[in-house]
């Protein structure tokens, strides 16, 4: 029976079937390009070829680049819109900032501090990433994209009123008030004026450390059995109740991983800075690594790296037009839309592709090369 | 069912439920099954009598001596006023092929539906595995012992068959988020397990040769069979198929037939399965339900379902001249018996009740 089946299925047609995703060549070329570009702009950089201004900019490219994945875990293999990933970032940055103040009181060793604290911001974030998820995940599509949006902007509100400090060395905070008897010294984060007096420890190193990290953590996920829970809900939600799989479950776990990465991540943005706003969290960023995510490739993590790094390296190359960036940014995106949803315009860059493309021996699944006249009767 | 009084003559019955509502209307409906002809029937006729069946008389003497994988007492569902399914009663065997049969839209997906949970039944009790699923979800009634596949292929497209397998073995893969997040020793140790797995699954289906490629991008014949592995793979009791040979060629159908044979002797489950093709339905199975606008007008073997002048009527409309109905009815049954009947136009599968 099988063989008949089988010889079924051979002339039934492989011939349309596509492969599925490689897991591997996925991560290696990720990991490459990683590692490639940090080598690349250290070099450049110590040739000297890498002006001041870019050189500040290395630690944000890293951490775009991380947020870029991280989102992707949500909208691309999970399938919903977020639009609040700067919220959770905000979250992650401030409780960061705060622990390693406090870490700064009785400890030293800084790469400790920042991987204590790091965590502790990916914890929070997480935290909130849940207390947020747990309402909305009900909704779908438009709806909890706006939802998000909402959410992320009551974040950054809630920090524009939140106060922390020492006072005589006891740590304490306040809403929407200044702490009393506070010295200027002491204050951590101070409402609208954000974080003061962060000691920087971020770096180049740390950043590939974060990035090489949060893309491991989503690329392992992705093949594992929680990940294909995730995309097989979002592929058909009613056949994933089917076979058993608990929807809200699932997207809530996409959701709370993204959360903390975003979080962790956020930390590591909040401490290459010695003063910190809550506006910087607003929802142009949201917006921003949105479209690093969807100008890489929705669900692509490797393509999003790069967009993030370009995005992020161009407006700083030139600075003249910096002003034009969000418009920029506007006519990128409505061009990505057309190209890559077009069909006319889809099928006609994959005819030129194929003709760009080195040509392979094709072996039909049988194990024997396909003929020829096969091919075109499909066409 | 005899809640309420019926008398002759008396319009105005007692009803206690709405939904037999429709009890009262003494109406004539319009049947347009046979080419065109316009066929009056009586409602009352069609409906079928509300004499409970004795359903313990068609499971196959096999499986006799255990009690039903599935036992459905006087299910009924109401959507607003209409009243899609009525007084439907079931037991099917340990090991039995059910076949759930009717005209388009006599609510068969609709009792599936019930069975799964996708809707929640207006009245009456589904009893699986000797448990009441009262009050459970669709995610329940799977982890319960029940799979089923759908009328319109719903496929993970985007993953691949492997892949769309070892996400039925889900609840079997014993490791954490941890686990996959770090790809532990664990995670590598039950990945290799579920592989095996899911590659026996797809031994069983010969379409080993498949595994890497995307579910969505396969042909329509391989997706059919790919749900119904899927479905085996989370380790049902009891297979819900929803038109699974719609769209095949005879040979595929007959293909699927084995299969679905070899399904039940290799796994000792049961089936139950809503069909429009006939040579399928009277070939492999052992108990068939006959619906129609949601009343279950016969039951039986196939041998019986044939004959049964209340089926005929239903897929072919009644007749007004004696002589007339006597002489279709045996081109009927000559056909039935070839099973070359088309009963319903199976290329259209009724799309919105799956929804």
């Amino acid at each position: 029976m099988a063989e008949r089946i089988l010889k079924n299925i051979r002339i039934g047609g492989l011939k349309n079937a596509v492969k599925g995703n490689d897991y591997r060549k996925e991560a290696t070329i990720s990991y490459a390009i990683l590692i490639g570009g940090y080598i690349l702009l250290q070099v450049l950089s110590a040739a000297g070829i890498v002006g001041h201004n870019l050189q500040g900019q290395f630690v944000p490219i890293c951490v775009y680049v991380s947020l870029a994945v991280s989102l992707n875990l949500v909208v691309g293999i999970s399938g919903e819109l977020s639009l609040g990933h700067a919220g959770f970032m905000a979250v992650g940055a401030f409780s960061g900032i705060l622990m390693s103040r406090v870490l700064l009181q009785s400890m030293t060793f800084e790469p400790l501090i920042l991987i204590i604290s790091m965590l502790f911001g990916a914890f929070m974030a997480s935290i909130a990433g849940f207390i947020i998820g747990i309402p909305i995940l009900g909704l779908r599509g438009d709806y909890l994209a706006i939802v998000t949006l909402a959410f992320g902007e009551i974040i950054r509100n809630f920090m524009n009123v939140l106060y922390f400090g020492f006072v005589d060395g006891k740590l304490k905070f306040a809403f929407n008030h200044t702490i009393e008897g506070i010295e200027d010294t002491d204050r951590i984060i101070t409402g609208a004026i954000g974080a003061t007096g962060t000691k920087t420890m971020a770096s180049f190193t740390w950043g590939l450390l974060l990035c090489l990290f949060t893309v491991f953590i989503v690329l392992n996920l992705k093949n594992s059995k929680q990940g294909r829970a995730i995309m097989s809900i979002r592929d058909n939600r009613i056949a994933g109740e089917s076979i058993g799989l608990d929807v809200r479950k699932y997207k809530l776990m996409a959701f709370v991983v993204s959360a903390a990465l975003a979080g962790m991540a956020g930390c590591l943005f909040g401490l290459n800075y010695s003063t910190l706003v809550p506006v910087k969290f607003n929802f142009n960023t949201s917006v921003l690594i949105l479209v690093f995510v969807v100008l890489g490739g929705v669900g692509n993590i490797w393509g999003g790296i790069i967009a993030a790094t370009l995005l992020t390296i161009l407006p700083e190359t030139f600075r003249q037009f910096a002003d034009y960036r969000m418009l920029t940014y506007a006519i990128v995106l409505i061009l990505v839309m057309i190209c890559t949803y077009n069909p006319a315009i889809k099928s006609r860059i994959t005819a030129l592709w194929n003709k760009v493309k080195p040509k392979k021996k094709d072996n039909g699944p049988g194990g024997k090369p396909r003929k020829k006249k096969a091919g075109k009767e499909a066409a | 069912m005899a809640d309420y009084k019926k008398e002759k003559g008396d319009a105005l019955y007692e009803i206690s439920d709405p939904g037999h509502a429709y009890e009262n209307r003494q109406e004539i409906y319009y049947n347009d099954n046979v080419g065109g002809r316009a066929v009056f029937v009586d409602s009352k006729e069609q409906y079928g009598s509300d004499e409970p069946y004795d359903d313990s008389v068609y499971i196959p003497e096999k499986d006799r001596d255990k009690a039903p994988i599935l036992e459905v007492k006087g299910l009924g569902i109401d959507f607003g006023g209409l009243t899609a399914v009525d007084n439907f009663n079931l037991a099917l065997g340990r090991t039995e092929i059910g076949g759930l049969i009717g005209p388009n839209g006599a609510g068969k997906t609709t009792i599936f539906n019930m069975l799964t949970k996708v809707y929640e039944p207006t009245r009456g009790e589904i009893f699986f595995d000797g448990k009441s699923t009262k009050g459970m979800n669709t995610v329940d009634i799977n982890k319960a012992g029940m799979a089923r596949t759908f009328q319109n292929i719903r496929l993970f497209d985007k993953l691949t068959v492997e892949e769309n397998i070892k996400v039925a073995l889900h609840h079997t893969t014993n490791y954490g988020l941890i686990d996959g997040m770090l790809h532990t020793p664990k995670y590598r140790h039950e990945e290799f397990r579920i592989r095996k797995e899911a590659m026996k699954y797809l031994k069983i289906f010969g379409m080993t040769k498949t595994a890497d490629y995307r579910a969505g991008s396969l042909p329509y014949g391989a997706q059919r069979r790919l749900e119904i592995m899927r479905a085996l793979a989370t380790k049902p009791k009891l297979l819900l198929l929803d038109e699974p040979a719609a769209g095949m060629n005879p040979s595929e159908t007959s293909e699927l037939m084995e299969t679905i044979k070899e399904i039940r002797d290799r796994f000792q489950i049961g089936v139950f399965l809503i069909e429009h093709d006939m040579s399928l339905v009277m070939g492999i199975c052992e108990g068939i339900v006959v619906l129609n606008y949601g009343r279950t007008i016969a039951k039986g073997s196939a041998k019986d379902i044939q004959s049964n002048p209340k089926v005929i009527e239903a897929y072919l409309g009644k007749s007004r001249g004696k002589m007339e109905e006597e002489e279709k009815n045996e081109d009927i049954e000559e056909a039935l018996s070839k099973g070359k009947l088309e009963s319903a136009p199976s290329g259209k599968p009724d799309r919105k009740e799956d929804e």
